[in-house]
C-alpha cells in the first residue's frame, strides 16, 4: 500500500508544519511569558536566556506601579457599557428583525456607516466637551463613548440572531395565545440567547483594549489598562521583564474568556455573517 | 385559520422569512424599541462630528486663550499645502492595503493548514487566535522591545547583524505587528467559510478528476469570496484607525516616516493644540472615507442581503 503510507507520511508532515507555523506564530507571546519569569538582568542578556530560575518578582513589581487601579477602571467601563450595548441593541435589532419596516435597511445602513466614521475626526470635540462637562478623566466617558462604538456592531450581530428565530414558532405560539412577554420568555429568548452572549464577548473585547479614547481623554485618576502600559514606554528598555509580566496581567482576562468562546467569537466578529 | 402550520422552507443557509408585511399601522409602536439605539448612536457619533466640521471653520489654538475666530476655509488651506499631511495620507492608504492583503493572504494560509483532522487541531487554533486577544497596546510594546531591539531583539539574535528595525524600517515594524495581530482574525473568519462550503461539490470535483490546485481555483475560492470581501472590509475599517502600534512602537517617527493619518491628527491636536487645523484634517479623512464607504457599503449590502437574511 505504497500510496497510503505517502498519504500518510505526508499527512503528519503536514500537520507537523502546521505546529510548526503555529508555534512560530506566537512565538512572541510564549517569549513574553517567559520573559515574565525572568529577574530583570536575566531578561536583557545577548544571547538571550532560555533556562533561568523563574521568579514572581516582576508581578509583585507591576502591583507596586499600581496596577489594580486601573484593572478596576478597565473591569468598570466595560462591564457598564456591556450591559448598556445589551439593553439599547437587543430591542433595536428585535424591532429590525421581527417587525421589519420601510426604513429598515436605512437604520441598518446608518448604523453600519457610523462604524465607517475614522474616530480621529470625533476626538477634539469629544475632548473639548468632556472638559466643558467635566467628564475629563472619568470612567464614565468611556463608558458612554464605548457604548457607542460597540452599539451599531452589536444590533447587525443580534439582528441575525432574531433572524433565525422561526417564525411559524413565534405565529403558532400566537395562535395559541401567547402574549408578546410570554413569547419572548419561551420562544425567542432560548433561540437568542448563545447570540446575546456572542455579542456581549465582542463587546468585552473591544472595550477591554480600546485604546485611542482611553489614552486621549483619561489620565491616572480613570486610565484603564492599555493606560497603564503606556507608562512602560517613558521607562522602555528598562524595564523588559515587568513590561511583559503587566502585558500579561493586562491581556489575561479577554485571552481567557476569549479562548473558552471561540466558536462565539467568529460569529460574533463576521457581525453574525457566518454562523 | 386553519392550525396547519405549513413546513416552511427552511434551507440552513439560507432562511426564506415569510414575513406578513402588514401595513404600518402601529408602526411607531414597531419602532419605539428602535429609537433609544438609535438616538444614542446619532448623540455620540453624529454631533462630535458636527462640531469638527463647525471647529474647521476656525482658528483656534489652545494654547493662545481668547484665539478662537472664523476663518473660513483657511485652514483647509493649510491642511492642502501641507506635505507632512499628504505624507500621513500615503502611509495610511499603504498600511491599511499592504496589512489586509498579507493578514488575509497568511490568514487564508492558515485556515488551509487548519481545514483538516490532526492531532492537536483545537490546541493549534486556540494558540493562533490568541494574538488577536492579546491587548493591541501590550502587542505594539512586546515587539518594539523584545522582537526588533537592535542589541537584544530576538530578531536579530535570528538573522544575525544589529540592525535598528524600528528606525531603519519604521513602516514595515508597525505592519509586521499590525499583521501578526490581524491574522488571527482573518484565519477564523476564512475557516469558517471553508467549513460551510459544501462537501458535495468538492467531492464531485474529484470525482471529475480535478486536482488539488484545480480545486481551489474554481471551487474553494469562489465559494469563499463572501467571506473573503467581509474579511477585507472589516479589517480594512479598523486597521486604518490604527493607533496603537504607531503611537507606541515608533512615534510616527524617524521623522514622520511611520506617521498615519490618526496619529498625525492626534499630534496637531494634542501636541500642536491647533484645533482649527486638525478639524479640517478630521473632515477631510471623514469625507475620503466617506467616498471609499460608499462602494464598501455596496459591497456589503450584496453580502448581506438586508431583507433575504446572510446567504
Amino acid at each position: 500500500m505504497r500510496t497510503s503510507l505517502r498519504g500518510r507520511l505526508g499527512g503528519s508532515a503536514l500537520t507537523l508544519f502546521t505546529w510548526l507555523v503555529a508555534i512560530l506564530f506566537v512565538f512572541p507571546l510564549l517569549w513574553m511569558l517567559l520573559t515574565s519569569f525572568k529577574t530583570e538582568s536575566a531578561a536583557y542578556t545577548d544571547p538571550p536566556t532560555l533556562f533561568f530560575t523563574p521568579t514572581l518578582e516582576q508581578f509583585a513589581g507591576v502591583l507596586e506601579r499600581g496596577f489594580l487601579p486601573y484593572l478596576g477602571n478597565s473591569a468598570f467601563v466595560t462591564v457598564v457599557s456591556t450591559l448598556a450595548v445589551l439593553a439599547l441593541g437587543v430591542p433595536a435589532a428585535y424591532a429590525l428583525s421581527i417587525s421589519p419596516i420601510r426604513w429598515t435597511s436605512n437604520a441598518l445602513g446608518f448604523f453600519l456607516s457610523t462604524k465607517m466614521l475614522p474616530i480621529v475626526a470625533a476626538i477634539i470635540p469629544l475632548y473639548v466637551i468632556s472638559q466643558n462637562v467635566q467628564l475629563l478623566d472619568n470612567v464614565w466617558a468611556l463608558v458612554i463613548l464605548y457604548t457607542g462604538m460597540n452599539l451599531p456592531l452589536a444590533v447587525w450581530m443580534m439582528r441575525s440572531f432574531f433572524l433565525e428565530v422561526p417564525q411559524e414558532m413565534i405565529e403558532a405560539g400566537r395562535i395559541d395565545g401567547a402574549n408578546l412577554p410570554t413569547l419572548l420568555r419561551r420562544v425567542i429568548l432560548p433561540v437568542v440567547a448563545p447570540g446575546i452572549a456572542a455579542t456581549a464577548l465582542i463587546c468585552v473585547i473591544f472595550s477591554w483594549t480600546e485604546f485611542f479614547y482611553a489614552v486621549n481623554l483619561t489620565a491616572a485618576r480613570s486610565g484603564t489598562v492599555p493606560v497603564f502600559l503606556v507608562g512602560f514606554i517613558t521607562s522602555e528598555g528598562l524595564y523588559w521583564a515587568q513590561l511583559s509580566a503587566a502585558a500579561l496581567m493586562a491581556s489575561l482576562p479577554v485571552v481567557i474568556v476569549g479562548w473558552f468562546a471561540q466558536n462565539h467569537l467568529v460569529r460574533g466578529l463576521s457581525m453574525g455573517a457566518v454562523k | 385559520m386553519t392550525s396547519t402550520a405549513p413546513a416552511a422552507p427552511r434551507a440552513a443557509s439560507s432562511p426564506v422569512r415569510t414575513t406578513p408585511s402588514r401595513p404600518s399601522r402601529g408602526g411607531w409602536k414597531r419602532r419605539a424599541p428602535l429609537l433609544p439605539a438609535l438616538l444614542f448612536t446619532i448623540v455620540v457619533t453624529q454631533v462630535p462630528f458636527l462640531l469638527t466640521v463647525f471647529y474647521s471653520f476656525q482658528s483656534w489654538n489652545l494654547v493662545r486663550p481668547g484665539s478662537q475666530h472664523f476663518v473660513g476655509f483657511s485652514n483647509y488651506v493649510d491642511v492642502f499645502a501641507d506635505s507632512q499631511f499628504r505624507g500621513a495620507m500615503l502611509n495610511t492608504v499603504l498600511i491599511t492595503v499592504l496589512c489586509v492583503l498579507l493578514s488575509m493572504a497568511v490568514g487564508l494560509g492558515l485556515a488551509l493548514l487548519l481545514d483538516r483532522k490532526f492531532l492537536g487541531r483545537g490546541v493549534v487554533r486556540t494558540l493562533l487566535i490568541t494574538p488577536f486577544l492579546i491587548l493591541p497596546a501590550a502587542g505594539a510594546l512586546l515587539w518594539k522591545t523584545t522582537m526588533f531591539d537592535p542589541t537584544y531583539g530576538l530578531l536579530n539574535f535570528v538573522l544575525g547583524g544589529s540592525t535598528d528595525w524600528l528606525s531603519e524600517y519604521p513602516l514595515a515594524a508597525v505592519m509586521t505587528q499590525i499583521i501578526w495581530q490581524w491574522t488571527p482574525f482573518m484565519a477564523l473568519l476564512i475557516l469558517a467559510g471553508l467549513q460551510g462550503q459544501s462537501r458535495e461539490v468538492l467531492e464531485a470535483a474529484q470525482v471529475d478528476g480535478a486536482g488539488r490546485w484545480r480545486t481551489f481555483a474554481s471551487i474553494t475560492l469562489p465559494q469563499l469570496s463572501r467571506y473573503l470581501q467581509l474579511a477585507a472590509l472589516l479589517g480594512a475599517i479598523y486597521i486604518v484607525n490604527s493607533f496603537d502600534a504607531i503611537y507606541l512602537m515608533t512615534q510616527g517617527g524617524p521623522g514622520t516616516a511611520s506617521t498615519n493619518l490618526p496619529f498625525y491628527i492626534y499630534q496637531r491636536a494634542f501636541q500642536g493644540f491647533d484645533i482649527g487645523q486638525s478639524s479640517a484634517m478630521g473632515v477631510i479623512v471623514v469625507v475620503l472615507t466617506l467616498i471609499v464607504a460608499t462602494f464598501a457599503l455596496r459591497l456589503m449590502f450584496r453580502t448581506f442581503d438586508v431583507k433575504g437574511g446572510v446567504k
